[in-house]
Order: C-alpha cells, then structure tokens, then sequence
C-alpha cells in the first residue's frame, strides 16, 4: 500500500502495523526513501529491522553507534558508546531511530542557523527558518521524514519550533524524562521531549520516554500519562496572562489566531479569565539568559579535546584545549561560555548569577500564585510566525527575544504543550498551553479539544 | 549604587581576553572585536535582573523540590576500557595521552 507519510500519524502507523496491513521495513522505507530537501536530518540510519513505529532523534540525544554531534564540529567525529535512557525506553517499545535531527550547535539558538551544518529549512516555506534549537525535529515530522521525534528544550526549543513548523510538541515537567546520555546545555533547565503531528501522539511518545532513572537522580515518579479523548473542556479554568498577550512584539496575526482560540475554548466549556505574571516577562529573558549560559560554561568545559571528540593540537597541554575549543565551537556556544564564565567570575558572581537565581524563586513564585486559580495558562508560543533566513542571524538580542514567552515556564520548571491554531499568510501559529507541574494529563485535555474543535491540518499547503 | 554600575559597564577587550582566557578559548583578534561589542549588548540586556529588589527572596537552583536522590552503593556494570576510550584522540594503551601540560 502506498504510504502517505506527511499525513500518517504514528497511532495510524500503529494501526497498521499491529493489523499487519504494512510491515515494519516497508514503513521505515517510506520514511528513508523521502529525500531530505530541508537538511532535517544531519544524519539517517539503516533500518535496525523490527516492527516498530519509526522516530527522529533530535542531534544532542546519545544514540549507540550512531553519530552524535549535537550540531557542532567539536563532536563531528562523536560517536556513543551507549545510548541515552530516553532511546533504550523508546527502543523497548520497538521505535527504530530514522535519523538524527539537525540543531542550532549545544541547543542554542531559535533558527537552526548557529548549527555547524547549515539551517534546516521550515516545509511551510522553504525561504524561512524553522525555529531551533529543534528545528530540524519539526522540518522531519512536517515534511513527512518521520512520524514524529524527540527533541529537547532548555529554553523553547521543542514548542518554539513545533509553533513555526505547525506541530505539536512539549516540553514536559522538569524532572519527568531522564536526560542521561543527552548532551548536557543547562542542566537546571534541559528536558527532552516529543514533537508530533497530534496531540495523542505526543501523549503516547511522552508516556514512552517520561519516569524515573536511576541514572539521572533528577528524575521523579511521573503520573500515569492519560491519552485524552474527550472533546470537551468543562470546568476548565484557563487564566490569560496580559503581559503574554496583546502586547507590543506581538505579531497582528499571531494575537487573531490566539484570541480565536481561547474563545474556541471557552465554546467548549472552559472558563476563561484575565492573570497577570507581571515580573517574569520582563525578567524571564534576562534570568535566563544568566542562568543557562552560566551552566553552559560549566558543562561545556569537558570538551578539551582530551577524552573524545575533535583535538587540535599545541606544543603544551593549554594551548591544546584553546586551539580545540577555539576551532570545535561557533559563535554561538563561545557567546554563552563567555558570558556565563562572566558571570560567575569572581567580583561578579553575585551580581549577576546570584542575582539570576533569586529572580527565578520570584518567576517561580508568581506562576505558583497563578495556578492557585487557575488550571492553564495560554499565550502565543512565539510572538512571530516563521521568519526569512538571516532575519535575526546577526543579532544575538534579537534572536533571544524568539523565546520570550517560552522561557518563563522553564525557569519554574514547568510544562507547556505548543498546538498549531491556525495559518497567519499561510505560515502555522502556535498557542502555548502551561500548567503546573506534571500537570501534563491537563495540557493533552485541553490541546486535544482544541486541536479537534479547530481542525487545523498540519501537512504544509505546498506539499499537499 | 553597585547594580546601576554594573548596569552601566561596558567590557573591556582586556576583560574579554580575561574571560576568554578563564574559559579556554583562543580567540583571534577579529572575533575579540566581534564579542566585546556583542557581550556588551549581552550584558547591558541581563543586567536588568539587578532592577528588583531581592534581599528576603532565596535563590533558585533547581525547579524540583527534591534533595538528597541517593543511590544505592553497589556495584554495576560499567564501560569497558575499550568503551571508555573508543571517542579518545590519542591513547596510549589504557591512558588519555596529551601534550605536556
């Protein structure tokens, strides 16, 4: 049978296979004979054999034997000894790793362009980035190269990317999903989780790779994942943070589709209310942008060229290191080492990363407060729709503003779930859901009714 | 009086080379021009978490409320030497082999 691969859904797939209606090889060849005209993928693989549902794996996840570079030259030639826990669960429920998604280089950026390989490009239009860090997770499963993916997300970069590329994707609870054999960013913030093509998709792959592991000790029991079916949201209390919405930055067309939405919502039954989180907007980016590349620093000083990945040699030990690091890293990754080397020197530590810390108990705090009367809250994921190549490449600011509306719930240590809501100059809009922590059973509620009630079709037009 | 100084602070190209130092990263000339302007703008950006006032407030570290996660102390499987060294540059029999330091 012929196998429609932009709109097959991995519970279809599922179907299918457990019906013996297509084999394991042949749903793995439709996605590996697809060719990559998006630079999605960095690296493919041969089928493992298996009957399996097929998955993409983002580049900073540890895959045994498979190339793992997490977008960077410093890594090139990496290659894992074991994989990561979230692979292991996921290959203990069949899934079979198609390939390994491109990535802004260590998961920073919101573009895919700080990746040492080139941009991947968005399926909606070609011209225009996907959205990063995990931007070549979200080309592969709207472009049809996989039925769904892993990605990660420090500060955005599984929702930012789904909303640009019309999918749904979440980052779950802090602490849900192990990040053992996952190249490290910032470690108080970094979760993997699922990017697909529905929001029961997403339940399922969440419900494959979430709980406890031993081998990461900031992993805890994880409630049983429910896989939502109901279609409507009564007693549902959703609470609009006025900071996040209607508010300048965001685009014209971006507002329309959320507002839509919310009252889409409120049709359903759900009862719908102003809030406020009146410091962490305006706080949210400049914590995170001391917090994360305070820990990046740290974690990225294992790669000095001593233990694996690329050397560069010197006539003494720290020449080695400076020359390797100096040709293994972008611009991108020496930013954030530097700036949080910055931060955390002596004579500025408490100014600026102790500072950071604090501000984060008060983000927390104040999204606590919220969620005292409220079950979710919802914003535009991003205040843009997919923007051209080099729109932002050569402003670092400017990039990191892509993430204003994601990053607040990550400092709290929270979930959020992007769904697609609609098409602003035919390129996705992405409405962000957040709840309290491992409140994840809620988002798939709500992103389910809605995603049924709006009937957003997630194949890019070009390609239909 | 200390915050808005630092709010105000421009770095250095010295404190970019001190900096770049401290983290290991031989920068060349062009990029330590690039990066004093950008880390500037950076650092101008961020400096805005000193605007709030945060004496009673404690820090955050971690978002989960859990301390002390131990492990029980006995002894697993682990990478074998083979393993442990299959990504290294240069090895010498069962040792990371580097330049003298």
């Amino acid at each position: 049978m012929t196998i429609d691969t932009l709109r097959l859904t991995a519970e279809e797939a599922k179907n299918l296979l457990e019906r013996k209606e297509i084999s394991g090889s042949e749903l793995f060849a439709a996605y590996a004979e697809r060719d990559d005209d998006l630079n999605a993928y960095l690296h493919r693989c041969e089928d493992p054999g298996g009957d399996g549902i097929p998955l993409a794996v983002k580049d900073v996840i540890g895959t045994k034997g498979i190339p793992t570079t997490a977008g960077s030259k410093i890594l090139e030639n990496y290659v894992p000894v074991c994989d990561a826990t979230v692979i292991a669960n996921a290959k203990r429920h069949g899934l079979r790793t198609l390939g390994k998604t491109n990535t802004d280089e260590f998961a920073m950026g919101s573009s895919t362009e700080n990746s040492a390989y080139g941009p991947s490009r968005n399926p909606w239009d070609p011209t225009r980035v996907p959205g990063g860090s995990g931007g070549g997770s979200a080309a592969a499963v709207s472009g049809g190269l996989a039925p769904w993916a892993l990605g990660s997300d420090t500060g955005g970069s599984i929702k930012q990317p789904a909303a640009l590329c019309g999918q749904v994707g979440l980052r779950p609870t802090y602490g849900t999903v192990s990040r053992f054999g996952v190249v490290a960013f910032a470690s108080s913030l970094d979760q993997v989780g699922p990017v697909a093509k529905t929001v029961r998709d997403c339940a399922y792959l969440y419900s494959i790779i979430s709980g406890r592991d031993e081998n990461d000790s900031t992993t805890v029991d994880v409630p049983a994942v429910e896989i939502p079916a109901a279609e409507d949201l009564k007693g549902l209390r959703i609470g609009v943070p006025k900071e996040m919405n209607h508010v300048e930055g965001v685009e014209p067309g971006v507002t329309e589709l959320v507002d839509k939405a919310i009252a889409l919502a409120e049709s359903l039954g759900a009862e719908v209310d102003e809030c406020s989180l009146p410091l962490s907007v305006d706080y949210g980016m400049p914590c995170y942008y001391l917090v994360a590349p305070a820990e990046a620093s740290s974690n990225l000083a294992r790669y000095d060229g001593v233990r694996y990945g690329l050397r560069v040699d010197g006539d003494d030990f720290r020449e080695m290191v400076m020359r390797t690091r100096d040709a293994g890293f972008g611009d991108e990754p020496k930013r954030r080492i530097m700036i949080g080397t910055y931060a955390l020197s002596s004579g500025y530590y408490d100014a600026y990363y102790a500072t950071a810390q604090k501000v984060r108990t008060v983000i927390k705090r104040e999204h606590d407060a919220v969620f005292e009367k409220f079950d979710v809250i919802v914003s535009p994921t991003s205040p843009s729709v997919a923007f051209p190549f080099g729109a932002k490449a050569a402003d670092p600011l400017a990039m990191y503003l892509c993430d204003v509306f994601t990053i607040p719930s990550c400092l709290a240590g929270l979930p959020g779930l992007n769904i697609p809501v609609g098409l602003s100059e035919g390129l996705p809009v992405g409405l962000q859901l957040i709840g309290p922590q491992f409140a994840e059973n809620t988002l798939f509620r709500m992103g389910y009714a809605l995603e049924r009630a709006i009937g957003f079709d997630f194949v890019p037009e070009r390609l239909r | 009086m200390f915050h808005v100084e630092v709010a105000m602070a421009r770095i250095t190209r010295d404190e970019v080379l001190h900096v770049a130092r401290l983290a290991r990263l031989e920068l060349t000339d062009d990029e330590v021009a690039k990066f004093q302007e950008q880390l500037s703008d950076i650092l101008e950006a961020v400096s805005k978490v000193s605007e709030l006032d945060l004496s009673d407030v404690p820090p955050t570290a971690h978002p989960l409320e859990i301390a002390n996660a131990w492990a029980e102390d006995e002894p697993r499987p682990c990478l074998t030497h083979e393993e442990a060294f299959a990504n290294a540059p240069d090895v010498d029999d069962h040792h990371f082999r580097t330049p003298p330091a």
